[in-house]
């Protein structure tokens, strides 16, 4: 088994540039056969959303990407894997979060971005508020007990 | 032991960060749930139902029978929503 690679993690209020982040795993190596990537965008609902706000616990929010991340690398033969995640004011049409996964073939990468994002989910110290187009009073979103069960699918 | 609030649980609570010394019987992630929600209306309308709060000790996920520290970061907050 090859040594798992290191993934880069970065929490951040900026936007962030998807080609250029694929261009920084893959730039000069002839050995990828995949690369998969997963944009999480800011969703209207319709008309209904202004904007997002998204909290996060500073002091954990890396960290703990960072926990998740190693355990897909440990767990995929990966040549390359990072990870985005965006705090603060989104508007809809927006990034909030990336997830790029290379590897050799494409079936360790796939696995590993779909695995991601799903504890990314349910893990990662994250809170999104709604703030509504029709100026209602802001809304903090429920978690949906869907995202805890898709879990299980990686036990 | 410090204490740091999130998201709804912040916005009850009406406060991000606090320091407390709790009693010595407070052992537990739950027993210190427990107490919290005696200290007055916003900390009950925060921790009305202790079993969905989440909890992590100094930047980690914990459950709720696991010791307290002596020392440390306690985070307490709702189910997550990133991603």
């Amino acid at each position: 088994m090859p040594e798992a690679v290191e993934p880069r993690v970065r929490v951040q209020q900026e936007d962030f540039d998807v080609a250029s982040e694929i261009d920084q795993l893959t730039g000069g190596r002839k050995d990828i056969g995949a690369v998969v990537t997963f944009t999480g965008l800011c969703r209207d609902e319709n008309g209904r959303l202004a904007a997002l706000e998204l909290e996060h616990y500073p002091a954990m929010a890396e960290a703990e990407i960072c926990r998740i991340a190693r355990e897909a690398a440990e767990r995929w033969s990966l040549s390359g894997l990072s990870i985005i995640h965006r705090f603060g004011k989104i508007l809809p049409g927006e990034n909030i979060v990336l997830v790029v996964a290379a590897s050799t073939h494409r079936r360790a990468a796939l696995d590993a971005a779909d695995f991601l994002m799903d504890y990314l989910k349910s893990r990662a110290p994250f809170w999104k508020k709604e703030h509504p187009a029709d100026g209602a009073a802001s809304q903090w979103v429920e978690a949906k007990p869907a995202d805890e069960d898709a879990l299980d699918r990686w036990r | 032991m410090k204490l740091v609030y999130f998201a709804w649980v912040r916005e009850r609570i009406g406060k991000e960060a606090e320091t407390l010394t709790p009693p010595d019987e407070v052992k537990t992630v739950a027993d210190l749930l427990e107490w919290l929600k005696a200290r007055g209306d916003g900390y009950a309308a925060a921790l009305e139902v202790p079993e969905i709060i989440r909890v992590a000790v100094d930047q980690q996920h914990v459950t709720h029978d696991s010791r307290l520290p002596e020392n440390g970061e306690i985070a307490l907050f709702p189910p997550m929503t990133g991603g």
